[in-house]
């Protein structure tokens, strides 16, 4: 386990003001001012005002009074012994991409933190105002790069319902399918990063050859193993392949067998437990202020789940349970994800029992282009064709919000429409983002070694949150 | 998506917890509070079983004023506060709707009533310039502090970066 540790100075050295100031401390100042001095970032506790250090606290001090949670009552005490500022991020293997935190130590202990975004941001938001509603879904797909599927699936959904589409019943279950894989795949993946940061790398070479599995379904399926544009508003681009059943029957009986070796090789393991069990506790009633959503929130023993609260596609009709932990630690977030997977491969394996025939898009020219053969044969196809591809169709006035699960939780679609070709704003109400609020109450008062379970507990996609 | 029982109930329901003009947009139900009573009306849906706050963003109506559809007695304004409020126990959904004006750019913070908000206030606050007044830790979220502008407004210009490939004929 190993933390970058930038700028390893002592508090005394950290403080400008101080006038016990190490000589030579010239350099460390500088470097003090580009690691943690900074406006954004997180200054020594005694240089602080006392409301400042409240808001930097984290998430448990943010409460408000009648909740009842008061931070005197933590065990965490400050300023008594001599703290420590490090940054771990946004270069480092554990932090999932270009996640930073600045955290105060006192000894091994971990007293604030404060994560700091932004390094990925690219204005997602800004370019889908740009963009046809047509090309939106290559867009968004590139946000949570983990779950492509589940960004199309929200965005096109919320398309659909801005135009009143309604997508055949194929179309559905294939896009039902399809977020079903890609939950297995994200979960796997999250597994393998997890394993990796407890020091399992052989849960790591497991995980990424499951996620393989499914990519290459996907790649058969659409094309591309990511950020696949597969949903496209009024349906699929294309038809399952042929023999997909087949495909599908294998891959699930497959990752079945294996989740037994997750099992065998960590849930049951001393070593893993005892660094996960009461580790990074999240209460229910705080992940419910913190808006948390997912697993997280899950993990915590709220059982809400949009697939079964608000039932999106056809999950009103199939069987599956929603999972819920008991006490919110690192190994329910554990359990919760494992379970999930089980539970997606019930899902699936229904889909494959029920999938129906008929159109895998909706057959109205204005929404899809009609099929290539009939380009060669109808004038009017090669109209539709052109016009979708060059200007798109225009939905009503209005404005929207649908969320879906993605595998991080709720992922929802703001759209507004002003009756144009184009979104007139398109917000996406990132999981990620929003979750990453609870790692400040999640770290306070845990060991650093912790520290990097708890935060991949959390399973942050930094594509998602700096969008 | 939301379990959808008549519209006439569900308003009858929101009637009974605010008196906040309703509108239904896709069959989704929306409450224009006015910036003064904005706070108060998110209060009164946290009593009425309303524990988490999803969403919040905000919309520039700067170029299409006339683009959506407000009830009778609230004014238009060029920027709007979305907040999609949560009931997990009766799943249901509500949205607000919260006109602010250009001339004064602030807003009461619900970091009180829901400590999740603070995010999506300080993203707003960043790609807007929209103040929550109230909160505890008003900084740029996603741009760099020195950021000047924010971009997510309608008149930022979209970055672009000329493209020229070597074989291509020149910019005509």
């Amino acid at each position: 386990m190993t933390t970058s540790v930038a700028g390893s100075n002592s508090h005394d050295q950290l403080e400008p003001e101080s006038g016990e100031v190490a000589e030579g401390s010239e350099g460390v100042f500088d470097l003090a001012a580009r690691t943690g001095g900074t406006s954004e970032g997180l200054a020594p506790a005694d240089a602080t005002t006392e409301v400042q250090r409240m808001i930097e606290e984290g998430g448990v001090l943010r409460l408000p009074e009648e909740n009842d949670l008061d931070p005197r009552q933590s065990e965490v005490r400050f300023g008594e012994g001599e703290t420590m500022i490090i940054n771990l991020g946004p270069q480092h293997p554990s932090t999932h991409g270009v996640l930073r935190i600045m955290l105060e130590l006192e000894g091994e202990t971990v007293l604030r933190s404060k994560p700091i975004i932004g390094y990925l941001h690219t204005g997602m938001e800004k370019t889908a105002e740009e963009l046809t509603y047509v090309q939106g879904s290559t867009n968004v797909t590139r946000m949570d790069y983990l779950s492509p599927i589940s960004n199309e699936l929200v965005f096109c959904l919320a398309v659909e319902r801005l135009l009143d589409v309604e997508t055949p019943p194929r179309a559905v279950w294939i896009r039902m399918l399809m977020a079903e894989l890609n939950r297995i795949c994200s979960h796997v993946t999250w597994a393998a990063t997890n394993g990796m940061d407890l020091a399992s790398t052989t849960m790591m070479i497991f995980g990424f050859r499951e996620r393989d599995l499914v990519l290459s379904f996907f790649e058969k399926t659409t094309g591309l193993r990511m950020n696949t544009n597969y949903i496209r508003p009024g349906g699929v681009a294309a038809d399952l392949p042929d023999g997909w059943e087949d495909d599908v029957e294998v891959m699930m009986d497959t990752i079945e067998s294996r989740l037994d070796d997750y099992d065998e090789l960590l849930t049951g393991q001393p070593i893993f437990r005892e660094r996960t069990e009461g580790v990074g506790i999240l209460r229910p009633e705080l992940a419910l202020a913190l808006s948390a959503t997912g697993p997280l929130l899950r993990a915590s023993g709220i059982a809400y789940d949009l697939r079964r609260a608000e039932p999106y596609l056809a999950y009103d009709e199939v069987d599956f349970d929603v999972i819920v932990g008991s006490v919110g630690d690192t190994f329910d977030r554990y359990a919760v994800r494992m379970n999930e997977i089980r539970e997606s491969i019930r899902i699936v394996r229904q889909v494959l029992e029920r999938m129906p025939r008929g159109d895998y898009r909706v057959q109205d020219a204005k929404v899809t282009p009609p099929p290539r053969g009939r380009i060669d044969e109808s004038m009017e196809a090669l109209i539709h064709h052109f016009k979708l591809y060059t200007s798109g169709f225009e939905p009503p006035e209005g404005e929207v919000y649908v969320a879906v699960e993605s595998p991080r939780g709720e992922l929802g679609c703001y759209l507004v429409s002003d009756g144009s070709n184009k979104p007139y704003r398109m917000h996406m109400r990132a999981p990620s983002f929003v979750n990453l609020q609870s790692v400040p109450a999640l770290l306070r008062g845990g060991l650093m070694a912790d520290a990097i379970a708890v935060l991949s507990s959390v399973d942050p996609v930094l594509g998602e949150v700096d969008r | 998506m939301i379990p959808e029982t008549s519209l006439a109930e569900r308003g009858l329901e929101i009637a009974l917890i605010t008196d906040a003009p309703l509108t239904f947009s896709r069959r989704q139900a929306v409450i224009h509070p006015s910036r003064a009573t904005y706070l108060e009306t998110v209060a009164k849906f946290k009593r009425a079983d309303y524990v988490t706050c999803s969403d919040l963003c905000a919309v520039d109506y700067l170029s299409a004023k006339d683009a959506r559809q407000l009830p009778d007695g609230v004014a238009p304004e060029r920027f709007e506060i979305v907040v999609s409020l949560l009931c997990l126990e009766k799943t249901r959904r509500i949205r607000l709707r919260v006109q602010v004006p250009e001339s004064d750019l602030s807003i009461a913070t619900l970091f009180r009533l829901y400590p999740g908000t603070e995010n999506m206030e300080r993203e707003v606050f960043d790609l807007f310039g929209i103040t929550f007044v109230g909160h505890p830790d008003m900084t740029r979220i996603l741009m760099p502090p020195d950021w000047e502008g924010h971009p997510l407004r309608k008149d930022y210009g979209v970055g672009r970066v000329p493209v020229q490939f070597r074989e291509a004929p020149g910019p005509r």
